[in-house]
């Protein structure tokens, strides 16, 4: 029976061990870092931060540098550009976003056409977008965990305050909490994050770490503590079950090729917040919805 | 340029921009940016799907928009939006990714999805963007008062029978198939940048919503046809030039905005020294 669950060899490969360690702290640093954004409703920047590491992924691969390190300089650049003309007012907030992640997505389209351009592998594009775990090179391996013990250590130390800016920032500034600069920090900490699990499911779908196991979480625990830690382990049985599936997949039809590891990731993750959703006498949204129509994005 | 091979990307394009400046205008207005960028993206994965079955793109894009409308508007009954909306949108471009590794020629095929492919365009192309174009700005003109109202002032459109939750899916449902249709020729990526960035330049010239609706479709024309001419010459992709002329609309809109601004608060301060 377990033969059948567990491919033979899928404990003895060394791709799938750096896949199984480096997935799960990836997968605990988006689960909590996205805890917070979605209390704070920036969905929508973390998605367009996601988008916009996929401009710094073309680019590094259009110049011959790992892709990660063009995930990560393109998120930080963009949270700083977007913290810059975007933090003072509710309103419009939103739309710079778009306006930032609309000429992001242009420059892509330019890096990867130029990219295949200049080689012939096609399959690129679909690395950059959809992600492959199973191609992280040992080499990186030391910087996405320091980079994953940055984004989570910066969250944990701000998490009192952060919480506090995020409920209510008024009382926060009134407290003498510097509201901007720890909005700033934030986001620079999603930006790394977004990077982060870029690698294992793509830049596009990196959102479905952030917000899944975090929009889960909070329907069920009580407390942004107990939120965050049921969020964890989400996200990391949804990235250890994807991986298993997609190493199990290379004999499931039609091409005996491997079926995509974000899809399975994607699925699990979003079964699960599904079955929170429609489980009887659960909660109704966790946070009081501030007007909808004024700022999806706010950095409230 | 104006060759009659280009003929089809040109009047492709114009319908295109008059879709995305018609609805941009209603995206940017409602904060529905986040659904403008979901809906056409996931469409992409319907796409991809129907290629693999080996029908016509158009069947499975339109499946997909329509699903993607209503995943956001129905999950939004109980949760937040914005959750929502990525949720609706990370599945459905899971599904894509499936499809997409599926399929045997996929890296170009997702690529020209992805970012469009808007030269040698054939009539069966153009023909259902058309149509659904012009049905799609019908309805948005037809319900122009309520849906305005429902977006600038949702209780007040409540009180006088206006039921927000079926405008937002009506609205939903119009933007998705409208600009769903364009995915094959724009690209999934890149219909956002020409809905919002216009849209947002238009809505910092002016506050009359007419007004500013003809000058979100005047400055989406503009964009698309430089970024034709642009790609043409250059060989570049369209979606690159569509991203940053719309970005510089946007920056222009604002910088205009602001000029005006400090002009009306100089003329209102140099007012009230004078009556004082």
């Amino acid at each position: 029976m377990f033969r059948y669950i567990v491919e033979p060899g899928f404990f003895g490969s060394g791709p799938v061990h750096i896949a199984l360690a480096v997935g799960a702290v990836i997968a605990v640093t988006s689960a909590v870092v996205g805890v917070f954004t979605v209390t704070r409703g920036q969905s929508f920047a973390g998605h367009s931060l996601a988008d916009i590491a996929t401009t710094g992924g073309s680019g590094a691969f259009l110049v011959g540098l790992n892709q990660f390190w063009g995930y990560l300089a393109f998120g930080a650049g963009a949270a700083a550009f977007m913290e810059m003309i975007g933090i003072q007012r509710r309103r419009g907030r939103d739309v710079a976003t778009g306006v930032v992640l609309g000429a992001a997505l242009g420059l892509a389209a330019l890096f990867l056409y130029l990219g295949t351009q200049y080689s012939s592998t096609t399959g690129a594009s679909f690395t950059i977008l959809f992600g492959s775990i199973f191609v992280i090179t040992s080499s990186t391996v030391p910087a996405l965990i320091v980079s994953a013990l940055l984004a989570l250590g910066t969250v944990l130390v701000l998490a009192r305050v952060l919480l506090l800016t995020s409920l209510s920032p008024d009382l926060a500034a009134a407290r003498g909490v510097p509201v901007r600069a720890v909005g700033a920090a934030f986001l620079m900490a999603l930006a790394i994050s977004v990077a982060l699990s870029a690698v294992i499911i793509g830049a596009v779908l990196s959102t479905a770490l952030l917000i899944g196991p975090a929009a889960t979480a909070l329907r069920v625990a009580k407390g942004p503590v107990r939120a965050a830690a049921v969020a964890a382990g989400i996200g990391v049985a949804a990235t250890w079950l994807g991986t298993l599936l997609a190493y199990d997949s290379y004999y499931w039809p039609p091409h005996g090729r491997g079926w995509p590891v974000s899809f399975f990731v994607v699925t699990l993750v979003t079964g699960g917040y599904l079955i929170s959703y429609l489980r009887p006498g659960g909660k109704p949204a966790e946070t009081p919805a501030e007007p909808e129509h004024a700022c999806s994005v706010a950095l409230c | 340029m104006f060759s009659s091979f280009m003929l089809n990307t040109w009047i492709a394009g114009t319908a295109v921009a008059v879709i995305a400046g018609v609805t941009g205008f209603f995206a940017v207005l409602r904060g529905a940016t986040f659904a403008a960028h979901a809906i056409p993206n996931g469409a992409f994965a319907g796409a991809a799907g129907a290629t693999l079955l080996g029908l016509n793109p158009f069947v499975g894009l339109a499946v997909f928009s329509v699903a993607g409308a209503l995943g956001i508007a129905g999950l939004s009954r109980r949760a937040r939006s914005d959750v929502a909306t990525a949720l609706t949108f990370v599945m459905m471009l899971g599904v894509g990714a499936l499809f997409v590794s599926w399929s045997t020629q996929y890296a170009q095929e997702a690529y020209s999805l992805l970012f469009g492919e808007v030269f040698g365009v054939s009539a069966d192309q153009v023909r259902p963007i058309v149509v659904l174009g012009a049905v799609s700005v019908a309805a948005i003109v037809v319900m122009f008062r309520p849906l305005l109202l429902s977006s600038a002032l949702p209780e007040v459109a409540e009180a006088r029978g206006v039921p927000p939750r079926r405008m937002e899916l009506a609205f939903l449902l119009v933007m998705a198939l409208a600009t769903s249709m364009t995915v094959p020729v724009v690209g999934a990526l890149l219909m956002f940048s020409l809905m919002i960035g216009p849209a947002a330049a238009a809505r910092s010239l002016t506050a009359r919503p007419g007004l500013a609706m003809t000058l979100s479709v005047v400055i989406a024309l503009v964009t698309v046809w430089i970024a034709i001419a642009a790609a043409y010459q250059s060989n570049w992709p369209l979606g690159f030039f569509v991203g940053v002329i719309g970005a510089a609309f946007f920056l222009a809109g604002k910088a205009w905005s602001a000029l005006t601004d400090q002009a009306r608060s100089k003329r209102g301060a140099n007012r009230k020294i004078l009556s004082s």
